[in-house]
């Protein structure tokens, strides 16, 4: 993609393929698919790029281990632990993917109700990364669950109205679809239906805080679905009346730390995507959202330390479950916090890009700490089995895939240019000067080399 | 702006309000506590008279048409298999499993599991398409027909007794005891085990007799039992009763267990539920026009200002 815009290739990033010439010339849906590049040319960045071998081999070993799983059962891929029902897959799949996904309805909240329109160029991403990451989160579980066709019988057969469970599968549900609603804004753009992007624009603020509604309660629920397992998870990770706001709290980090990770990655990886507004603001950005994240972790220090306290769990610290507790905190929690602070102090956007991911790896952390590794902490530990390792790993790889995917094409980094009749009359011209030729983004992505 | 946004408002408090009507009834559900029925039947199990023989497994094994163990019934090496250090539990083809625990200078005490029936069972309020219900004879049943094999159950179970058939691909379901709750418990008869056992270790009846009946022993056999009856009070109680003359957490018991059924350690989220739905909208509502406020009068305009420019 990068050479093409350096052979002075346009990229899809309006309606139209050209704007001087009077008969504008759409494009077509393919031309939007492949890029604005023929199928020859694609097909070559494509093989071109590394980093799709190695999802290909991930796919060659893994996809064949998903089919088999559906045909020979769950004991194929997992050690069908009755003293471990719930391994791997779902200790990463859902109670990590969620909290990593809480991002669309923080930046939600921070431009639609506290009117923070200075999030604008990054609210998109994180709009699309909450979405991604919880319909892979359903996937995680459609491959896990023992009966995934039966997946909506809570909603329509049979309602466990008093279970945790049921609450998080509602939530979720709805959750997903005010979230496709959200995106969906981007989408219509792109497939060229104003309207519909108009319609969502509408009814934005009801679907905000609907979000803050579903995510408060939902990441909560998760953390609630642990309070069942008392004497089975280690008390330093059980806490029943606390649990549910120490995994809402620590969501907020984990989802504003997955935008700075991802548009980290964006910019490094994709920036002939990215429109000027989001390159030039990311470093501001990613210091405004490393403040939130902060924020969001001296809370959860702080609660955590009460419920330390609360519970009387001094004597525990001095265990090896005390010093896995405290390291888990050390490397998740309390370094980020200095780190962020350092980087605020001096504003440099690199170390907050570095303690976002330190972030997520101490969130994940907790998480498989507490549904896989501090579980059933007085029998034996699960040691997940391979394919059940290759399977999360492929339903990643897919995860992955399917993000690129969408933030190559749909106006998610970039802002779609529209509409000829305002273009004509207002001062916004200039901006369509810009084209592939510009010299700008060619020379962005060199100093990136 | 004013219409606009009152119109905003309404329309997130009614769906507010609808959410929270229906919340009340997730509730109802969690909210009392429950000790069974009055007439729910129950089983003691008296471990000073077990003698390990295994005859209850075999009974349960050809009650339930459960597929043949790899060793016979009648091999007691069983007793020192391990699994990842951990004595036998139950799984998919045996409901119940007894097990041998030794002490230097006495003599070996053996301890049945199966489902202990609790009366406010932990996988029934876990299971999130009610596929449990406590019947009135006082079984914990399970409905295959609606589970999704989310498993939460076998997460929730205090005492670990609920087993997957994992390796079924398209039908796997939960396995447990359901105290021969079709064959037998409905027509008043005892479970299989019980009618099998040889030693006369379990007494099936109705549960407020067992306890006096288990209270009678311990007093008239002063020095034989532990003063304890396990399951008259954990988890809020369970239909399966048992004595000991050993303490119980050296014989395999879970004695950390609190008085409260486990819905208790989990009430507390679910409360704060209905309050969430009901005050969220008004307060990020509420948020929303007052962060409008602040640009006096510009507020409106700004947004969609900004609505204009990405047009």
């Amino acid at each position: 993609m990068k050479r093409h815009i350096m052979h002075g290739g346009k990229i899809v990033d309006s309606e139209y393929k050209s704007e001087e010439n009077e008969a504008k010339k759409k494009w077509s849906l393919m031309e939007k698919l492949l890029l604005g590049l023929t199928p020859r040319q694609y097909l070559a960045q494509a093989i071109r790029n590394p980093f799709n071998w190695i999802l290909a081999a991930i796919f060659a070993i893994g996809i064949p281990l998903i089919l088999g799983r559906f045909v020979f059962g769950l004991h194929w891929i997992t050690h069908s632990s009755n003293d471990y029902p719930w391994g791997l897959i779902l200790a990463f799949g859902l109670f990590t993917m969620v909290p990593l996904s809480a991002s669309g309805f923080m930046l939600g909240t921070a431009v639609e109700i506290f009117g923070r329109h200075d999030f604008h160029p990054i609210e998109r991403l994180a709009l699309l990364n909450g979405l991604l990451g919880y319909f892979f989160a359903v996937i995680f579980l459609m491959v896990d669950l023992g009966q995934p066709w039966r997946l909506p019988y809570p909603m329509v057969v049979s309602f466990g109205t008093a279970a945790v469970l049921f609450l998080v599968a509602w939530h979720v549900a709805t959750y997903l679809s005010v979230q496709i609603a959200e995106v969906s804004v981007s989408f219509f753009e792109w497939i060229g239906w104003p309207q519909g992007a108009k319609f969502i624009r509408k009814i934005i603020v009801g679907l905000t805080v609907a979000g803050i509604i579903l995510s408060t309660l939902h990441q909560g629920a998760l953390g609630a679905l642990f309070t069942y397992a008392h004497g089975k998870l280690h008390p330093l990770w059980y806490y029943a009346s606390f649990q549910w706001i120490y995994f809402f709290c620590s969501a907020i980090p984990a989802g504003l730390c997955m935008v700075i990770a991802v548009s980290t990655i964006v910019k490094k990886t994709m920036a002939w995507r990215c429109d000027d507004n989001f390159m030039d603001n990311l470093d501001s950005l990613t210091l405004k959202l490393a403040k939130g994240a902060s924020l969001g972790l001296i809370t959860y220090l702080a609660i955590k330390m009460i419920g330390v306290a609360h519970y009387n769990l001094w004597g525990y610290l001095a265990t090896g479950w005390g010093q896995w507790y405290l390291l888990e905190m050390f490397v998740g929690v309390v370094l980020p916090i200095a780190l962020f602070g350092y980087a605020l102090r001096h504003n440099k956007a690199g170390l907050a890009r570095f303690t976002a991911f330190l972030t997520i790896f101490g969130v994940a952390l907790n998480r498989i700490n507490t549904s896989l590794i501090a579980y059933n902490y007085k029998i034996y530990h699960e040691i997940p089995h391979w394919r059940e390792v290759i399977v999360t790993l492929t339903i990643f790889a897919i995860y992955i895939v399917v993000y690129r995917f969408i933030l190559y094409r749909l106006p998610i980094l970039y802002t779609w240019k529209t509409a000829p009749q305002t273009a004509e009359e207002t001062v916004e011209e200039p901006v369509y000067i810009h084209s592939g030729a510009e010299p700008r983004p060619v020379s962005m992505y060199r100093e990136m080399k | 702006m004013k219409g606009i946004s009152r119109r905003r408002f309404l329309a997130a408090s009614l769906a507010g309000g609808a959410a929270t009507t229906l919340s009340v009834t997730k509730e109802a559900w969690g909210a009392s506590s429950f000790d069974g029925y009055p007439d729910g039947m129950g089983v003691l199990v008296d471990l000073t008279r077990c003698v390990g023989c295994r005859s209850c497994e075999a009974a349960c094994n050809k009650e339930q048409n459960l597929a043949a163990p790899a060793e016979p019934f009648d091999d007691m090496s069983i007793y020192d298999k391990r699994f990842h250090g951990q004595k036998r539990r139950t799984d998919e083809n045996s409901y119940t499993v007894v097990n041998r625990y030794e002490k230097d200078g006495a003599k070996p005490v053996y301890r049945k599991i199966q489902c202990n029936h609790c009366n406010e069972p932990a996988c029934l309020t876990s299971c999130f398409t009610s596929a449990y219900k406590k019947t009135k004879e006082g079984a914990v049943t399970y409905n295959s027909k609606v589970c999704v094999g989310c498993r939460n159950c076998m997460v929730a179970c205090p005492f670990a007794i609920p087993a997957y058939s994992y390796s079924s691909a398209f039908n796997p379901e939960i396995k447990k005891c359901v105290f021969c709750h079709e064959t037998r418990l409905k027509n008043g008869q005892p479970p299989a085990c019980v009618d099998a056992c040889p030693q006369e270790v379990m007494t099936f009846g109705r549960r407020r007799d067992l306890i006096k009946i288990a209270n009678d022993r311990i007093r008239t056999r002063p020095g034989r039992y532990v003063d304890h009856i396990y399951g008259e009070h954990e988890v809020g109680g369970t239909a399966w009763l048992y004595l000991s003359d050993r303490p119980f957490e050296e014989v395999g018991f879970d004695t950390t267990l609190s008085k409260e059924p486990i819905i208790s350690n989990v009430k507390g989220f679910l409360s704060t539920v209905p309050m969430v739905l009901a005050i969220w909208p008004a307060l990020f509502t509420g948020f929303h026009l007052l962060s409008k406020k602040q640009d006096h009068g510009h507020g409106e305009h700004a947004h969609s200002a900004q609505e204009e420019d990405e047009k």
